[in-house]
């Protein structure tokens, strides 16, 4: 379908000429008003709350409010390690999210499985998921999350998430099948 | 610290008994299997005993282990039993503590419960038999405590491969799918 899976931040902003104004419109709000499930299961948790707390206050980039609801939310939260026997309820949460949605994986752990090699760590929740942004670290520092946070809102604002381009994936194929392909 | 308990206990039930020892401080007593219970029992019914609280039991996977650089004692022999399941108990009424131990061979893993007597050890039988697979005679409910159902052997035995998962869901995408991959879980359990 010639829709790449990875692009830089520059490429993502050069897509960004390329949207129609509704597409670029809707976008902007998108990435302005991230609602995110936090999935929290470990150690990074206590790195999250300081995100979400005053002193870097997350709700500058207008993912204020945290929803404990994943119906409610558009953005995946997945802090810290993900276990063989909660990739179930992993996958189950974010099923149940609304589209579009987004994936951050919040710290080693989240994103490779970290130092935990062993029978019941699972290695990266991309292993059940498709992860948008990685945020190394053990945990990760405040002003990573932040950064991640503006890639993702970069990501957002070019349509490059991974739910976005599920999306375009299934309406070209469709067009396909209905031979409205120019 | 304890050794009158173990002078009691020999005294009580010096048949039983294959060998007591002192390290670091704690008593321990090598029950022979048959007679756990009625040891366990004594233990915590004999007014100068007392032992009302259950501390932990939890099981030792001897397999290929050999003394290093120590010259070998007497814990150690060749053709040794391959399994060790210890019960530590106290007693809060007389400030003392002791270890049970009893020795299982790996073809017949099985071990008398205790929960009965101390319901602490409910769970911690449980755990002990997810993750060695010793089974407790006896026990009400002896599953899986840790691990999902699917899991197949006991990944705390020194012989489980370090890195093998056996994982319950992955993404249709994958490069290389552990999921579909020949002799795992879930593919052990369509067959």
């Amino acid at each position: 379908m010639g829709v790449e899976l990875t692009t830089t931040r520059l490429e993502d902003a050069a897509k960004w000429a390329k949207q129609s104004i509704v597409e670029r419109a809707s976008n902007w709000g998108r990435k302005f008003s991230l609602f995110s499930y936090p999935f929290v299961t470990a150690c990074c948790g206590m790195e999250f709350m300081s995100v979400a707390g005053p002193k870097y206050d997350i709700a500058r980039f207008g993912a204020e409010f945290p929803r404990f609801s994943p119906r409610q939310s558009d953005l995946l939260m997945v802090v810290g390690t993900i276990t063989e026997k909660q990739g179930p309820a992993l996958k189950r949460v974010f099923d149940q999210m609304a589209e579009p949605k987004w994936v951050l994986a919040f710290g080693v752990c989240a994103s490779t499985g970290g130092f935990y090699q062993n029978y019941s760590a699972m290695p990266g929740c991309d292993q059940v998921i498709p992860v948008d942004v990685y945020i190394p670290g053990c945990p990760p520092r405040p002003e990573q999350v932040l950064d991640a946070l503006i890639m993702l809102m970069d990501r957002i604002q070019a349509g490059r998430g991974h739910s976005q381009l599920r999306t375009k994936r299934e309406d070209i194929i469709a067009q396909r099948l209905a031979g409205t392909d120019e | 610290m304890s050794q009158k308990v173990l002078d009691a206990l020999k005294a009580a039930h010096g048949n039983a008994i294959e060998r007591t020892g002192s390290a670091h401080g704690d008593e321990t007593a090598w029950i022979k299997r048959e007679s756990l219970v009625a040891v366990a029992t004594w233990l915590k019914t004999d007014p100068a005993m007392l032992f009302d609280a259950p501390i932990f039991v939890t099981a030792i996977d001897w397999l290929d282990w050999k003394p290093l650089n120590r010259p070998p004692s007497e814990a150690w022999a060749e053709g040794k039993p391959r399994f060790t399941i210890c019960y530590q108990l106290r007693s809060q009424t007389h400030r003392h503590r002791v270890r049970l131990e009893v020795e299982v061979p790996e073809h017949d893993a099985h071990c008398p419960s205790l929960s009965s007597l101390w319901p602490a050890f409910d769970w911690q039988e449980r755990e002990t038999f997810d993750m060695y697979g010793i089974r407790f005679d006896g026990h009400p409910d002896l599953r899986r405590i840790y691990m999902y159902e699917e899991f197949v052997g006991y990944p705390l035995r020194k012989d489980y491969p370090k890195e093998k998962r056996q994982p319950l869901v992955r993404r249709a995408d994958l490069p290389i799918n552990p999921i579909k991959a020949p002799g795992s879980a879930a593919a052990n359990r369509d067959e």
